[in-house]
């Protein structure tokens, strides 16, 4: 078991179980089936594995994921975590804040946002032989949002390493916001001046938004935002509200002060 | 081809209705066992939504499989009422599972999500179908006018499959298979009545 120290941060849910957590993904690069991830992973290589490390830093370069990883401290986070596709569950993650790495690389004045960026290995990951996205899948975030505590970099769940189909051996988790911002296998951060092109904005920008955060208020398009369904609830469970910033709004609504976000989605 | 009309002759249509419940018996005892994955409900609406498509493909299969030669239309009021069966279903597992009776949501969303707007035309326009799927109401209406209600089926065809490709992210296959499969089919109606009804040039 992964050493990890319990967190403020945690919600007092129950997490969902680890058969639910992993084998009900949307890791597009092995399918775009909620099962596809779970039987389709397993030969993806995540030792070694490195992260590029690049743009307006004072140490830029490749890290080796242990050197990425060191005197980082670990905690579980248990999070609530929402899809866009209005499903939610409760994931109790082991990572480390993502400002303790961007500190230790040192971010210059100039960067304003940080871009992440999957690896593209297609003999490994079935889903990349077809155009259904285009790879490498890209995320990103305002420096300020990628400095808040909340983020982290996630590398284990439920005191084990990271599954692969979760996004081993390295991924972000950004619990106030949409799923599909929490970029699974990490192998580039960027920072950069200007805001980056994240995936799902590129393919549909009316439906997904750079920022993403979780709000019921605005609604998706094609779906209502207002409410989930908690996976593993039970076949009558119904649905449950969503909550403002997916229940984050203390530590994260002055990030938006002043902006609109039905504008900013 | 003979002999697969005589086999079809003797395949009495009660038995295409028992055959046509199994996939539904089978999902009821997944999802009881189980047998669903972590997101039962959502499997059980897909796997409805898809069975109901199916059989509204099957359905349209008919009339250009008579053309071939192979006369099964004893099997398609059977297989008509299966696939309003699928689809109504497919409803009622939305609103009670899925969207666990919150009426105002529902009533937000039938105004204003195309998806859910083109699947609720596709399952009204199966209503009047599934109420005349029976001799008395083709007596009444007589053959000709309800020939032209049940021309609803492509409307319903047409809805169903569009409902599947708006819903998803991305352009996966699948509903654009079912997609292209039913304008092919009512494609091919078209094209015969054209060539049909032209003018003969002797």
């Amino acid at each position: 078991r992964i050493d990890a120290a319990p967190s403020v941060f945690s919600t007092d849910e129950t997490p969902n179980t680890f058969e639910e957590i992993t084998t009900y993904n949307n890791f597009y690069e092995f399918g775009t089936g909620k099962e596809d991830p779970a039987r389709n992973a397993g030969a993806l290589t995540t030792d070694p594995w490195s992260i590029v490390i690049d743009g307006l830093v004072d140490r830029p370069g490749t890290y080796d994921l242990a050197d990425v990883m060191k005197d980082q401290p670990l905690e579980e986070r248990i999070y609530r975590f929402r899809c866009v596709e209005a499903w939610s569950m409760v994931i109790p993650w082991i990572g480390f804040e993502l400002a303790g790495l961007l500190n230790r690389v040192g971010v210059q004045p100039s960067a304003k946002y940080v871009a992440f960026e999957t690896l593209v290995r297609p003999e490994e990951m079935p889903g990349q032989r077809q155009p259904i996205l285009e790879w490498p899948y890209r995320e990103g975030l305002r420096l300020d949002e990628a400095m808040n505590p909340l983020t982290i970099l996630a590398t284990g769940l439920y005191g084990e390493e990271m599954p692969k189909q979760n996004g081993a051996p390295i991924r972000l988790v950004v619990p106030w916001k949409y799923g599909f911002k929490s970029i699974k296998s990490v192998v580039r951060i960027s920072l950069v001046a200007d805001q980056p092109q994240t995936t799902w904005n590129m393919l549909q920008p009316s439906e997904y938004g750079f920022f993403s955060n979780v709000n019921p208020q605005v609604d998706h398009p094609r779906w209502s935002q207002a409410s989930e369904r908690r996976i593993g609830a039970g076949l009558f469970a119904g649905r449950q509200d969503t909550l403002m910033f997916n229940g984050y709004e203390e530590q994260v609504a002055s990030l938006y002060a002043g902006m609109d976000l039905v504008a900013n989605y | 081809m003979d002999r697969l009309n005589q086999i079809a002759r003797r395949v009495p249509v009660n038995a295409v209705y028992l055959a046509g419940v199994l996939p539904f018996l089978w999902i009821v005892w997944l999802a009881f066992s189980g047998g669903l994955g972590v997101d039962p409900v959502k499997a059980i609406e897909l796997r409805l939504g898809e069975l109901g498509l199916q059989f509204l493909v099957a359905g349209l299969f008919i009339t250009p499989l008579r053309w071939a030669g192979l006369n099964l239309m004893r099997f398609r009021r059977a297989i008509g009422l299966l696939a309003f069966f699928y689809v109504g279903m497919h409803l009622l597992t939305w609103v009670i599972l899925d969207m666990g009776l919150r009426w105002e949501e529902m009533a937000a969303d039938l105004v204003k999500r195309w998806y859910i707007i083109i699947g609720m035309i596709g399952f009204l326009a199966m209503v009047p179908l599934a109420i005349t799927s029976n001799n008395a109401a083709i007596r009444r209406l007589g053959a000709a006018a309800w020939q032209r209600l049940h021309r609803l089926t492509y409307v319903a065809a047409l809805a169903g499959a569009i409902h599947y490709v708006v819903l998803v992210k991305a352009w996966p296959v699948e509903p654009l298979i079912y997609l292209g499969v039913i304008c092919l089919l009512i494609g091919a109606r078209l094209w015969r009545n054209r060539r049909h009804s032209a003018p003969q040039v002797v």
